[in-house]
């Protein structure tokens, strides 16, 4: 996850999957991400460049020791900072902001913004386009991942080659040669009328992510082929081996598409603001673009309260990002 | 690169109906499974058909007519492309997606990389800093680059020209100047998108294998010694990932520059992606066929970098 993750605009998934935009490569660092557990040797639980040894040593304790903390510093005023800060902007009359932008309060706190983006700019009905926008997404990507890697990974059949081909050969694609040709075919699909301000314009597109279809394939592959022949010769056939024992056995990595498919939901732009320009389907991101303007307090408000799930998915899934994030890396690695 | 190296050899496939070979016809294929591998591969075919091979393919055509999307397109050959490179503003969009790039590689790729070799010695509360790292990465990019835009208010009393004039510097114009406002943008970025690509590299660090370090300490290797002739070489795969990709992210950039200065002041943040944007869908736009032609030039260039730089590192990283 490079800058890309935050500048590339994602039209199709694979932008906005963190910097799967650009090429994937070999495969040594999956490998790698596979073996990360067996460093923890009993003796030495978490050993990095250190050893216990050396942590000893004062020399080196009080060094190491007094860079992590400058590092939680930094950390700290870089990372937390700016949030603070909104967090604060949020309850600060407009004119504060404008004045005293880095005092705390100097005429008391209000209300009033979260009350005016919340009544007056209903960031509350954005907010719900928006978690449309990422169930449906959401979905897709499940879908077309889940499947797509059971074709590729345990049904195998003749063609699977050239299959597994054609979508791997769609991540050396960068997703700005996608934008106009996608415009193109959802405002003149071939059947039906045009999808501009209909959610299946950004719901569609997001199922074809070769990185998803890529990660689900490789976990599927490293599922014991045992059961599957036992599953087999139980008289299973392919829908209850997907079904019934691929699928249960494949939830870490479908919590770690589903985090991903609702974070690049959240965080898109531009396809959204392309495709979805009515006010009932426009998501939060477009919709806070279009307030760019209003008064500030408000403004900040509204940029707060876009931010509190975010934030709090992530809190609460923290794993699951932080492996997700480290496994986005080790694939395209 | 081939496709061998994107996907490690797979076991054998599972052979659902393993019957002794029986003369092909419609029923057995039916029966061997054909027919059910097809259903379950439907949804990626059809969503990757329409939505991503197709669209390659049509990028070729478009590049190649002249089409506002609701007259019929018509045919002119390679006149889009001429069109691109008589753009007047095709230096200067070049130019600015170069110096975008080329900040965003000095700001943003050295800093994650000595946080997580840092980070990775911490012997507890490591959670704790990898949520602290990783938490701008989930603030939605609008968010950040409205919050951030008022930080850069040019008046002394904007948020970054206080905290600054603490310390008696500024006020700074920000993204008011031609020559701050690329800078601004990219302090931005950098911010987003750090914390990802710390976490990424912990977890290569984490798979550094202890017996390396056991190795050189055997050896009587120092604290620095071992960072810096254990740890980085064996990052160095990754290393080479997240520069290119770091590379291939930045030439695309879009969001920055739109929302901040939208390609201003006098052009000196429109990159070639929002010189797409303008081409295709701002006021005077319309011009579809251009834009598609750009992007594609864009797209070549970047895969060709690609390709010579993977020749390059590969050579590198096997000697």
């Amino acid at each position: 996850m490079t800058t890309t993750a935050a500048s590339t605009p994602p039209p199709a998934l694979p932008g906005a999957m963190p910097g799967s935009a650009g090429a994937a490569a070999p495969s040594a660092a999956l490998a790698a991400s596979v073996r990360r557990r067996r460093r923890a040797t009993p003796d030495n639980p978490d050993r990095g460049a250190l050893s216990t040894a050396d942590w000893r040593r004062p020399s080196v304790k009080y060094t190491w020791r007094g860079m992590h903390f400058v590092l939680l510093l930094l950390l700290l005023l870089w990372c937390l900072g700016p949030l603070l800060l909104l967090g604060k902007f949020a309850f600060t009359p407009t004119q504060d902001i404008l004045t005293h932008p880095m005092s705390i309060f100097p005429n008391g706190a209000t209300t009033k913004n979260i009350d005016q983006a919340w009544n007056r700019y209903h960031i509350g009905q954005f907010f719900m386009n928006t978690v449309w926008f990422a169930l449906g997404a959401w979905f897709t990507q499940i879908l077309v991942a889940t499947t797509g890697g059971f074709v590729l990974s345990v049904l195998r059949p003749r063609w699977a080659k050239v299959l597994n081909w054609a979508v791997l050969a769609t991540l050396f694609v960068p997703a700005v040669v996608l934008l106009i040709p996608l415009y193109k075919l959802i405002v003149h699909p071939p059947i039906g009328d045009s999808l501009i301000n209909n959610f299946f314009a950004v719901w569609l597109p997001a199922g074809a992510s070769a990185f998803n279809v890529v990660l689900v394939a490789r976990f599927f592959d490293s599922l014991p082929r045992e059961i599957f022949e036992a599953a087999r010769v139980d008289g299973a056939g392919p829908f209850r081996l997907f079904w019934h024992i691929v699928l249960p056995m494949s939830k870490p990595i479908i919590g770690v598409v589903s985090v991903f498919a609702v974070i690049a939901s959240w965080k898109d732009f531009l396809w959204p603001f392309l495709v979805l320009k009515d006010d009932s389907v426009k998501p939060l991101s477009v919709y806070l673009q279009s307030m760019a303007n209003v008064d500030k307090g408000t403004l900040m408000a509204a940029l707060a309260i876009s931010t509190l799930i975010p934030i709090a998915m992530f809190l609460i899934f923290q794993r699951m990002f932080l492996r997700g994030a480290g496994l986005g890396g080790a694939v395209k690695g | 690169m081939t496709t061998d190296d994107v996907v490690p050899a797979a076991p054998p496939a599972i052979n659902l109906h393993t019957r002794s070979r029986i003369r092909r016809t419609p029923v057995t294929w039916v029966r061997r499974g054909g027919l059910s591998a097809l259903l379950f591969a439907i949804p990626i075919l059809f969503i990757f058909g329409a939505f991503s091979w197709w669209p390659i393919i049509s990028a070729f055509i478009m590049s190649l007519q002249k089409t506002n999307l609701t007259d019929a397109p018509v045919w002119v050959g390679l006149d889009n492309f001429r069109a691109v490179f008589a753009d007047p503003l095709l230096p200067t969009v070049i130019k600015n997606t170069a110096w975008f790039a080329a900040l965003a590689l000095i700001f943003g790729y050295p800093v994650p990389l000595v946080g997580a070799v840092l980070m990775s010695e911490l012997r507890k509360r490591k959670g704790l800093y990898s949520v602290l790292a990783y938490l701008p990465v989930v603030v939605p990019p609008v968010v950040a680059v409205l919050l951030w835009k008022f930080f850069y208010d040019p008046r002394p009393e904007g948020v970054f020209n206080t905290v600054l004039g603490w310390v008696g510097l500024g006020p700074y114009p920000w993204l008011a100047d031609t020559t701050w406002a690329m800078p601004s943008l990219v302090l931005e970025a950098t911010w987003a998108a750090a914390g990802g690509t710390v976490i990424i590299y912990l977890a290569a660090l984490i798979s550094v294998p202890a017996e390396l370090y056991d190795a050189a300490e055997v050896d009587g290797a120092s604290v620095w010694r071992k960072v810096w002739h254990v740890t980085m070489p064996q990052l160095r795969g990754v290393l080479f990932i997240t520069l290119i990709l770091q590379i291939i992210g930045t030439a695309q950039v879009f969001l920055e520059p739109f929302l901040f200065t939208n390609g201003g002041p006098n052009h000196a943040t429109e990159t070639v992606m929002l010189r797409v944007y303008n081409l295709a869908f701002a006021n005077l736009g319309n011009n579809f066929g251009q834009a598609t032609a750009l992007s594609l030039l864009l797209a070549a260039f970047l895969a060709v970098m690609s390709l010579v730089y993977f020749r390059i590192t590969r050579s590198w990283s096997q000697s």
